[in-house]
């Protein structure tokens, strides 16, 4: 219990630096930020409570957000991933319920299930994120298709990041 | 009573998602300036057909005071029209559309919606960019001036009043010519008042001088009274006069304004435009 919250609190502070102090640097032509901080809210823990992740997802939102003076962006869009998560998980949910000691990794919960999860959380925090910033739904299209490609951005970065957890032996515990 | 509480704790999860939302839009829409503009441009668009219909029925209550506002302005305007001077010269003819060049046009407008008690405080008017209104313009009324066009829609715009923190207006000692810059600060003034800074202390000042717009900012017309003075001091070191004025204009009694538009702005911003900033 106790390695899990240094785990995730580790996770969260290396994630907030990265995005505050690289990541945010990062603008390829005007469209594209990838915001992997989003992968603190996805790797909590499968049993953590869901009004304990909302919270977390606050937290890591206004922490964001006080990075790169976004006030309430960043806020507003992790808040919505970090409501979305359960009903997520519920509807991925195995036929036989999850593993209780899986994390949220590729390792543990096998490539499909990982990549289906991953896909439809990155883009719906994407989604939000930037219709947030635009705060209108004036220019659709152009804001659907940032968000779009930031989510392609941010998906490639969070493969790299599962490189550390891939084992070739499938079951890692 | 016990269903309703049932119902909170059965949707508590949604709740608090709602609640936290909430909190993160209260803050992006207070901290952020774009978000900040969209959110009051469009909720502009939708209360101020409100206001419109509120200001219908309070007009009525100010009828009196803005009736006899008008008369005096029409009585002020009659007696400054050309057909009121005799020429001094009987055998000079002059030709008034070449002898003149118009350079300020105005526009009247209704406020239907005004704040004096903020630290910043907008004015609301029924007129927008559809009637050629544009941000940048001034806004004025018979006593004296009232502010600056922010925001435009096409039926309405959105005004900062003379009586918000960065508001800064050119103004001038009409007896002695001396300007200096007009602000207001909610911590020092109140609704009639305001601060004239930057005036050096040897030039002579009474109780009472009026103070008018000097006209460099092209924005407002040379000559319009800004106040009068109430009181003034120097503070302990500084080379500087600290003059507090009593606005002419009544803040809490607007009702009808005008919208100046400046036809040489352009040009003396152009011009001003090419002046390098590094030259001593």
């Amino acid at each position: 219990m106790l390695i899990d919250i240094i785990k995730h609190s580790t996770r969260f502070l290396a994630l907030l630096l990265l995005q505050g102090l690289v990541l945010n640097n990062i603008e390829l032509s005007d469209y594209i930020n990838p915001f992997l901080y989003v992968l603190f809210i996805l790797s909590l823990p499968l049993n953590a409570s869901k009004y304990l992740v909302l919270i977390l997802s606050f937290v890591m939102g206004i922490s964001i957000d006080i990075f790169s003076s976004t006030l309430g962006m960043h806020t507003a869009a992790c808040v919505f991933t970090g409501f979305l998560r359960p009903y997520i998980l519920k509807i991925l949910e195995p036929r036989d319920g999850y593993e209780t000691n899986f994390s949220v990794n590729i390792a543990d919960m096998g490539m499909k299930w990982y990549a289906t999860y991953v896909v439809i959380m990155v883009f719906a925090h994407h989604l939000f994120l930037f219709y947030v910033e635009s705060f209108s739904f004036g220019q659709f299209f152009s804001t659907f298709g940032r968000a779009l490609v930031s989510t392609i951005f941010t998906l490639i970065l969070i493969s790299i990041t599962q490189l550390f957890y891939y084992k070739p032996s499938k079951k890692r515990r | 009573m016990r269903n309703f509480i049932q119902f909170l704790v059965k949707n508590s999860f949604v709740f608090l998602f709602l609640f936290l939302e909430v909190i993160a839009f209260a803050l992006l829409i207070k901290n952020n300036n774009y978000q900040n503009s969209k959110f009051f441009n469009s909720s502009n668009y939708l209360v101020g057909n409100l206001y419109e219909s509120v200001s219908n029925v309070t007009d009525y209550f100010n009828l009196k005071t803005t009736n006899s506002e008008l008369a005096q302005h029409n009585a002020e305007l009659l007696s400054a029209n050309i057909n009121s001077f005799t020429k001094i010269y009987g055998n000079t003819i002059l030709i008034n559309d070449t002898s003149y060049f118009q350079k300020y046009v105005y526009t009247s407008a209704k406020v239907i919606n005004n704040s004096t008690n903020q630290r910043e405080n907008y004015i609301t008017l029924d007129k927008g960019a559809i009637n050629g209104i544009k941000p940048g313009m001034a806004v004025v009324n018979s006593n004296g001036i009232i502010g600056i066009v922010k925001n435009v829609s096409p039926n309405f715009s959105s005004v900062i009043s003379l009586l918000h923190q960065k508001m800064s207006i050119s103004g001038k000692l009409k007896k002695s010519e001396y300007f200096g810059s007009v602000i207001w600060d909610s911590d020092e003034n109140n609704h009639r008042t305001a601060t004239l800074k930057e005036i050096p202390n040897h030039v002579d000042i009474q109780n009472g001088d009026t103070i008018i717009t000097s006209g460099f900012s092209a924005i407002f017309p040379e000559g319009l009274p800004i106040g009068t003075v109430q009181y003034f001091d120097v503070p302990k070191g500084s080379n500087f006069y600290n003059i507090v004025i009593e606005l002419t204009t009544d803040f809490k009694q607007l009702s009808h304004v005008y919208v100046v538009k400046s036809l040489q702005k352009e040009e003396l911003d152009k011009l001003e435009a090419l002046i390098p900033e590094d030259v001593n």
